[in-house]
């Protein structure tokens, strides 16, 4: 290869999707480069004209156009376009590509491309549909996650009991009793060494014959009446599963499901060096979170709660760093947040007394969703029984919830900036009263009833009467639905916050073609996802909270269009992993995580995975406004104008050129 | 040598006239042949006449005292540049090496000592040159070189029209009067050299001193020249010297 075709080489090496390309395939396609300078100003593809390469950005950037003239992208150095156009089959431009600065294009011929795409499944599934691309890219995430790339070594952290077959069942069960084993492993002497024995440390042949497990003590002792003294070999499995302890932690799960199995003895070589049990797989699985749940449970102070926070954030950070995906770790944080809502709760009960009347303390937003990140401060609010008269039971739970929430504030939940606690009156009422502001909420929108309907429609019970707060879902599951305009003006208010168009060098570019020096996910990502998601869960009477839960109630319903629902999940999925990263990582460099992320610290593939999620929910923005229109009929008397405004309702704005 | 490019810059040589007649008086076949093909026509459109960029490394400036280390030829129209179809040759010069042409354009002692006198790729070389532009950066020095390099080994020199890039930046950056009362002024003139002549395109930058790189990088420099000052009708009589 000559020289300016290893500098050609070289520089596409940085850059996705050839960064993972094996070294034949690279040098191939730089070997095969045609190089042409085009000016500022000047077009480089006009629409409908036939292409035939692939075109690489080797220095400048160029902008591409919708067809109404809209910006669609604007791309620099070491980006490639054409792609989608050299895949369909006749081959034609669809966007209009021009060059805002002096472009050193690399051309990849049209053969070359398909090759490329032949051969490299990698390459082929990047530079195929927006959507696809996402899918694959979550898709590899979770595979490799613990499970896949955890080996069952790791798991195992004792030695597992083991006896002969002549013991009897009583010194087994003693045995397992002391070691605190819920199994033990039946071994015996052998002549010969085999491919089946292993040595032990008397330099003697073993053999590993059987298994008995506490289950077979009911089932193959005493449901059978064998007596205390049989010796265990009469009783053992001798049907063996065993696994390697090099075997990854998922196939090890998958040959307990299939042999319908809980002990798996796990070998090294042919030695036995433990048992995994089902219980070492979950727990595992659940990145420890739940011993921390276990400690929140026996603090008996608020003031020993919040020295737990820290531990939370060691936990998430240790979470993200053993790959777990957003689902994992969001649902891990909720549980954390609403062990230290409820054992606060219980605390406040032993401190105050018992509650003069039932309650229900219900968690909203983000931790209702199950999706609160490490930074989510409170939401919350307290629903009272019926019976509750505020001459005699208002002072009680004014102080418990002045309990919680300071409790919360003080345990690393922040106080709510907009009031939504318990510790606002307005939100510390009985139930009837709750049903009259949802009710009224749905019936006669208005801006701010919106931004409540926004928050309190995602809620959850924590602590005490829960099938309070189960009458207020069962309220909005039946009510939203045959709401019309409440329905089509929270519709318009979930386009408020629209995502950007991408990313452009360090900057992030709005749909205007502004540049941003940093973009907040949350607000310009998982929101505005969550908010329109939302709308459809509420339209087909979905009680569900989650927002992957709620994709799949209206997946069922045929609402939207097939595979609308799961590009949305992936968007979700891959925008809230960059954000949960984001955080993990602030917090490991000692800064306070945020939603803020800089396009500096987004690599290439991630940037265009963020376009293709930005796209997703972009569409499903503009989807909103078809599918939930505002009944003319009853708009003058039951809206009020919104005061977000409108103009991202009106016309979409246009690219500026 | 009675042709001086250079020395009166308002003759304009008739590049097509010449060669007919070199091609009637030379002896040598591969010149005959060389000449014979002619070159363009002078009033053809610059973006659809066939280029080839040509980048020498040497020992030194003079084309009478050193010698030529390294050639790169790149073939090219105003359209595409295809890499691929670029050739480089590392030669032994006749004379020797010094450290300084070492440190400066990176060909070694021992790279040149296994390496083909000029003689052997004559044949290759001509071919590729015949019947294009040729494109240089510094006309001077690719010029004298190649025909002192022929006249050695060959008994006959080897001139042709060439599009010098450099010539074209210093036409552009030299000569208006605003960059004349710059110099006049104290003022740093602005630099004609590859790479800098690169930047004000905005082209990469590239590892420069390598025949075969720096071919290609006079290639863009075309390009990016054409599309700035002139146009792709623009005739190459108006471009080459």
């Amino acid at each position: 290869m000559n020289v300016e075709q290893l500098d050609i080489r070289g520089h596409m090496a940085q850059f996705a999707p050839f960064d993972n390309l094996p070294d034949a395939l690279l040098d191939r396609i730089a070997g095969e480069v045609e190089i042409r300078y085009f000016q500022a100003g000047s077009e480089l593809l006009v629409k409908d004209q036939p292409i035939d390469s692939l075109w690489y950005i080797r220095s400048g950037a160029v902008e591409m156009y919708q067809r109404s003239g809209r910006l669609f992208n604007r791309l620099s150095e070491g980006d490639i376009f054409g792609y989608s156009d050299l895949l369909r089959s006749n081959r034609r431009v669809r966007y209009p590509v021009g060059a805002i600065e002096d472009t050193l294009i690399y051309f990849i011929p049209g053969d070359v491309f398909e090759a490329v795409c032949e051969e490299d499944d990698d390459f082929a599934e990047f530079v195929e549909t927006g959507g696809q691309r996402l899918k694959v890219t979550v898709e590899q995430q979770r595979d490799d996650s613990g499970l896949m790339t955890t080996r069952v070594r790791k798991l195992i952290n004792r030695q597992p009991q083991m006896v002969e077959a002549t013991t009897t069942l009583q010194q087994a069960a003693q045995q397992m009793r002391d070691a605190n084993a819920t199994c033990v492993l039946v071994i015996d002497v052998t002549e010969t060494q085999s491919a089946y024995t292993f040595t032990g440390p008397d330099g003697r042949h073993w053999k590993l014959n059987g298994i008995l497990t506490d289950r077979d003590f009911c089932t193959r002792v005493l449901a059978e009446g064998k007596s205390p003294q049989t010796p265990v070999g009469d009783v053992m499995s001798r049907k063996l599963i065993v696994t390697q302890s090099d075997e990854s932690v998922y196939e090890a799960m998958l040959s307990m499901l299939r042999n319908q199995v809980h002990h798996l003895p796990v070998l090294y070589r042919r030695q036995p060096i433990g048992v995994l049990h089902l219980s070492d797989i979950v727990r595992h699985e659940t990145h420890s979170s739940l011993f921390l749940v276990n400690n929140v449970f026996v603090q008996n102070s608020a003031e020993q709660l919040a020295k737990l926070a820290p531990e939370v954030r060691t936990g998430f950070v240790r979470m993200v760093a053993d790959g777990a995906n957003s689902e994992m770790v969001c649902r891990a944080l909720a549980t954390i947040g609403r062990a230290f809502t409820q054992r606060l709760l219980e605390l406040a009960e032993s401190e105050l007394g018992p509650a003069p009347v039932p309650y229900c303390f219900m968690v909203l937003g983000s931790m209702a969703r199950e999706e609160p990140t490490i930074n989510a401060d409170q939401d919350n609010a307290l629903v009272l029984d019926d019976d509750y008269d505020p001459d005699r039971h208002g002072e009680y739970f004014e102080a418990l919830a002045k309990f919680v929430c300071d409790g919360l504030d003080a345990c690393g939940y922040p106080y709510c900036k907009g009031d939504v606690m318990a510790t606002n009156s307005r939100w510390r009422q009985p139930l009837h009263v709750w049903k009259r502001y949802f009710t009224e909420w749905m019936e006669e929108p208005n801006g701010e009833r919106l931004l409540h309907s926004s928050i309190f429609f995602d809620l959850a019970p924590v602590h005490g009467e829960a099938p309070m707060v189960e009458s207020l879902q069962d309220l909005i599951a039946e009510l939203a639905p045959q709401r019309p305009v409440f329905l089509a003006a929270l519709a318009r208010n979930a386009r408020n916050r629209t995502p950007p168009l991408g990313f452009f060098r360090q900057f992030v570019m709005d749909q205007d073609g502004e540049h941003r020096k940093s973009i907040n996910l949350k607000r310009r990502g998982t929101a505005p996802l969550t908010d329109l998601v939302r709308v459809h869960a509420l339209a087909c009477g979905s009680k569900a909270q989650n927002t992957f839960t709620r994709l799949d109630d209206i997946a069922e319903t045929k609402l939207l269009a097939d595979g609308v629902t799961d590009r949305l999940r992936y968007a979700f999925e891959f925008m809230s992993m960059v954000r949960i990263r984001h955080q993990a990582e602030a917090i490991e460099q000692g800064v306070e995580p945020d939603n803020s992320v800089d396009p500096e610290n987004i690599g290439s593939r991630e940037r265009h995975n963020l376009k293709d999620a930005f796209e997703a929910i972009s569409n499903a923005q503009k989807f909103l406004s078809f599918r939930y229109i505002m009944p003319t009929r009853q708009s003058s008397s039951k809206t009020e104008p919104d005061r977000s405004g409108s103009p991202q309702g009106g016309a979409p704005r246009r690219g500026g050129r | 040598m009675s042709w001086r490019w250079g020395a009166n810059k308002k003759a304009e040589p008739n590049w097509p006239d010449y060669l007919a007649s070199r091609a009637q008086r030379v002896r040598e076949p591969r010149l005959a042949s060389f000449y014979a093909q002619g070159t363009l026509d002078p009033d053809t459109p610059i973006g659809e006449a066939p280029l080839v960029a040509m980048d020498f490394e040497t020992t030194g400036l003079d084309g009478s005292r050193h010698d030529i280390v390294s050639v790169g030829v790149m073939p090219f129209t105003l359209g595409r540049i295809r890499p691929a179809d670029g050739r480089y040759w590392v030669l032994s010069p006749r004379r020797q090496l010094s450290d300084e042409s070492v440190a400066f354009h990176h060909i070694t002692h021992a790279e040149v000592a296994d390496a083909p006198d000029f003689a052997a790729i004559i044949d290759e070389l001509l071919p590729i040159l015949a019947g294009r532009l040729v494109v240089v950066h510094y006309r001077q020095l690719e010029r004298t070189f190649l025909d002192a390099a022929i006249r050695e080994r060959l008994g006959e020199g080897l001139l042709m029209p060439m599009i010098d890039t450099m010539s074209l930046e210093a036409r552009i950056h030299r000569q208006p009067w605003w960059a004349r009362l710059r110099r006049w002024a104290g003022r740093p003139m602005a630099s004609i050299r590859l790479h800098e002549s690169r930047q004000r395109y905005h082209l990469p930058a590239y590892t420069g001193h390598h025949a075969l790189v720096d071919s290609l990088a006079t290639a863009e420099l075309l390009q990016a020249q054409i599309l700035y000052h002139y146009d792709w009708q623009t005739p190459v009589s108006a471009l080459w010297r």
